[in-house]
Order: structure tokens, then sequence, then C-alpha cells
């Protein structure tokens, strides 16, 4: 027996995204970030997205490529303070801003990967968080109910991958991108580097191919990848 | 104010880091104080975007493009580094197992509350892993210039701005002080060298006890 290859071209995984789909972008900072699939969704220009990212970036690369082409309604986020364009186009109301902490955002997408359909925690009680939250009674603490997020698409960024799908993420680079690959109706990885299958002994992969649609071998890494000059 | 004083707050923060403890540094300040948390400490620092064991920070030259802190410095594996995703980062959070969260802030009130995040209509950076950071460390310490640019105060009797954690602040490192929030409200603890009292009263928006013997200067 062999497993499925799923490698395909960056061109046709992307042009599956339409006008209005929800998009997950893997990453902290640049680390994890899928700048090639952020740029080639730029270049193939699809409106109106909701990007589910627990950041924006910063000026200049990943998500403020899109919020510059003007191409996201909304972003569900934890952390915009790098980016001055995304502060300055929800102030004035170009684009829609739901802030979520960086842990229940991570454990929202974890618990839909999981197949599940929310869960229940007292972070935010007493605070904004809460507003538009039912309140649970739960062994007589209170907690806010909340729900599972998925989305149309990931975008992954891997540092070692099969054909099957199976990854490997470098230092703190892995962040969102595995609980992303597994809340979102299509997945779909970039990988710096292309392995055969086996090459990642079986106790080494950090996500299972099961939740991978396509693989897209990237063959440069663009400057945007590299360390920031401050 | 001087790199002088802002360099002596961060040193006093770095010193209530004891041996044995899981400590997270936020973004901003806190993160600085890592460059005076003494190399040979046994301490395990925890960065929200999924490292236990955090390093030394790196020059450019040297680091590693995909190993970074929640502030974006470049840092370094030691010897006994994890890496994990951004649901065990925060299952480390929530479960209690941090003694020590160091977080800026906006606002802080003398009782406990803390506002961080947003600033409506202005500046709303978001919350990040803040609400859980201050709702869940054992001890929450805060680290902020005494006041903002415009020289109003940052400690108030309460928050004017929406609030990122209720009552779990515990201690407040500024250039001029550092106090403890307690049951009885605030209780000044230290001061800085070159502040006298009158001039702290002056820049703090909310009462505070005084204790009668000589305060320690940092």
């Amino acid at each position: 027996m062999t497993l499925p290859d799923k490698r395909g071209t960056i061109e046709e995984a992307i042009s599956a995204i339409g006008d209005g789909a929800s998009v997950m972008l893997g990453g902290f900072g640049v680390p994890g970030t899928p700048f090639c699939l952020i740029r080639e969704l730029v270049r193939q220009g699809p409106r109106n997205l909701t990007v589910i990212k627990n950041d924006a970036n910063e000026a200049g690369m990943g998500v403020d490529w899109l919020l510059e082409n003007g191409q996201v309604a909304r972003l569900i986020t934890s952390h915009i303070g790098l980016n001055p364009t995304a502060i300055r186009m929800m102030n004035e109301g170009v684009i829609e801003v739901e802030f979520v902490p960086q842990g229940i955002l991570a454990e929202r997408i974890r618990t839909a990967g999981a197949g599940m359909m929310g869960f229940v925690t007292d972070i935010g009680l007493g605070t904004p968080i809460e507003e538009g939250k039912p309140r649970i009674a739960m062994d007589g603490r209170t907690g806010l109910l909340e729900t599972a997020l998925r989305a149309d698409f990931a975008l992954i960024h891997a540092d070692r991958a099969d054909a099957f799908g199976n990854l490997s993420f470098s230092a703190s680079a892995r962040n969102f991108n595995p609980l992303m690959a597994m809340a979102a109706r299509k997945t779909i990885v970039e990988a710096e580097r292309m392995v055969p299958l086996g090459a990642l002994l079986p106790e080494h992969v950090h996500l299972s191919g099961t939740f991978i649609d396509t693989v897209v071998e990237l063959t440069e890494l663009p400057e945007v990848y590299g360390v920031i000059q401050r | 104010m001087s790199s002088n004083a802002k360099e002596r707050m961060l040193k006093r923060a770095a010193a209530d880091i004891a041996p044995g403890m899981t400590v997270n540094l936020g973004i901003g300040l806190p993160t600085e104080v890592l460059q005076h948390v003494e190399p040979g400490l046994p301490v395990c620092l925890h960065s929200e975007n999924g490292i236990a064991g955090v390093g030394p920070v790196l020059s450019p030259d040297k680091a590693d493009r995909n190993l970074i802190d929640a502030g974006g410095a470049y840092v370094s594996a030691i010897p006994g580094t994890a890496f994990f995703d951004s649901a065990v980062s925060f299952a480390i959070v929530r479960s209690g197992r941090l003694d020590l969260s160091l977080l800026g802030a906006f606002e802080v009130a003398a009782n406990g509350d803390l506002a961080n995040w947003k600033i409506p209509g202005k500046f709303s950076p978001g919350m990040g892993g803040a609400i859980e950071l201050a709702q869940k460390a054992r001890r929450v310490g805060v680290i902020m210039m005494h006041t903002d640019r415009r020289g109003n105060p940052k400690i108030l009797d309460r928050c004017t701005l929406p609030l990122t954690a209720r009552g779990h602040v515990n201690r407040i490192y500024t250039d001029m002080a550092v106090f403890d929030i307690t049951a009885d409200g605030l209780q000044l603890r230290e001061i800085a060298l070159g502040t006298d009292l009158t001039e702290l009263r002056a820049a703090t928006g909310a009462p505070f006890h005084v204790p009668d013997q000589d305060l320690p200067r940092f």
C-alpha cells in the first residue's frame, strides 16, 4: 500500500478560493506565515474575504498585502498592534475586526478541528469580551460559551512535507498552523522542503496528512521570510 | 525619563523572577526584562507563541528566522527548550502553570483592574494573550512608565478604558516606584532613586499607603 499523492500547483490550489470565502492563515508574526500562498491569493484577487489570523503581520507583508489590495471585509484576530494599516482601516470602518483572546482563538479553532461545537471558559468574564456570549453555570462556577471557529480554507506554512501532507514545523513557526490545518474544509500547505514518504519518521510528524488537501512545494523563499532588520 | 530609570525598572522587575519559576513576559517592556535575567538562573520562560525555555535574545546576524518571542525579538533555544502549538501554549497559561506573568498596561487601577488592549477609536491593538495571562497566572506584575506621554497618571483609582481583566494585578513596577495591590488598596513598596514622595503623589491617580520605615530605593 502507498499513501495518496496530494502535490499540486499553487495557482490551481488558490483558484478554489472565491469571493466571500473565509480563510485561515497560519503564523505568529513572520514565523509560520504562508507568504507565498498569500501572495498568490493577492494575485488572483478574490474579494470580501473573512481572514482569520493571530495577527495582521506588519506593514508591507502578508495580511497587509490583502488589506492594501482591498480584499478583506472582516478580520478575526487577537492582535493588530504592529500593522498601522489594519488599525486605520478598522477605525475608518473599512474592515470589521473581531478581537478574540489569543488562546481562545486557538481553542475555538482547535475545537472546530476536533469536530466539536464549542466549550465553556471563564476567560474574559467581566470584560467587554463577554458581550453577546451566553453565560453558563457549571459546578458552581460561571463561564462563557465559546463556539467552534471553522473556515472554508486554511493556508499553512510547513518546514517539511511529504506528498501525503505529513508535516513538520520549525521552532516557533508551528503556532496556529496545525490547529488551522484541522479546522478548514480545504487545507493548502506550502512547504519549504518536500521529502520522500517515510523521510519524516512517524514519531516526528507534527501533523498527519489526513488533514491536508493540497501540498505546494516552494521553489524559492522570498526575502519576506527572512530575519527582519530593525 | 532617563534611559537609566527605565533600565533600573526593568532590572527591579527581573529581581522578582525567582529560581524554579515558570514566567511569561508580555509584549513591550516586559520582554525587555529578559535582558536583565541572570543567565545562570534556573527559570523556565514561556512565550505565548509556543515556547517553554526561551533563551537569550540574539542579534539579527545570529538569529534563527523562525524563532521569535511574543514581541518579535529573535530569541534562542537552550538545552531543554520545547516548541508547541498555540493551543498547548495557552493550555499552559489557563491551567495555572505560570508562576508569574509580566504585562504592559495603558492603565492599572488600585483595585487590580488592568486595561491594555483598547483605546476606542484611537489605538486598539487587541489583547493578544493578555486576558488569559492576566487572569490565570498565579502572580501578575505590570511594568510601565509611570505616566503617559502627556504626563497623565496611568495608575488610577478606577480604569477608564475597556478592561483586560478584573482585579488580577498584584504588583506594579514603574520608572518611579514599586506598588503592591492589597486588600487595603495601593501600597507603596519601593521608590526610584531621584524620585520623592511629592512628585510620586502628583504623578499617581490614586491614593496609596506609605510605610513608616524607610523606603527601599531601586
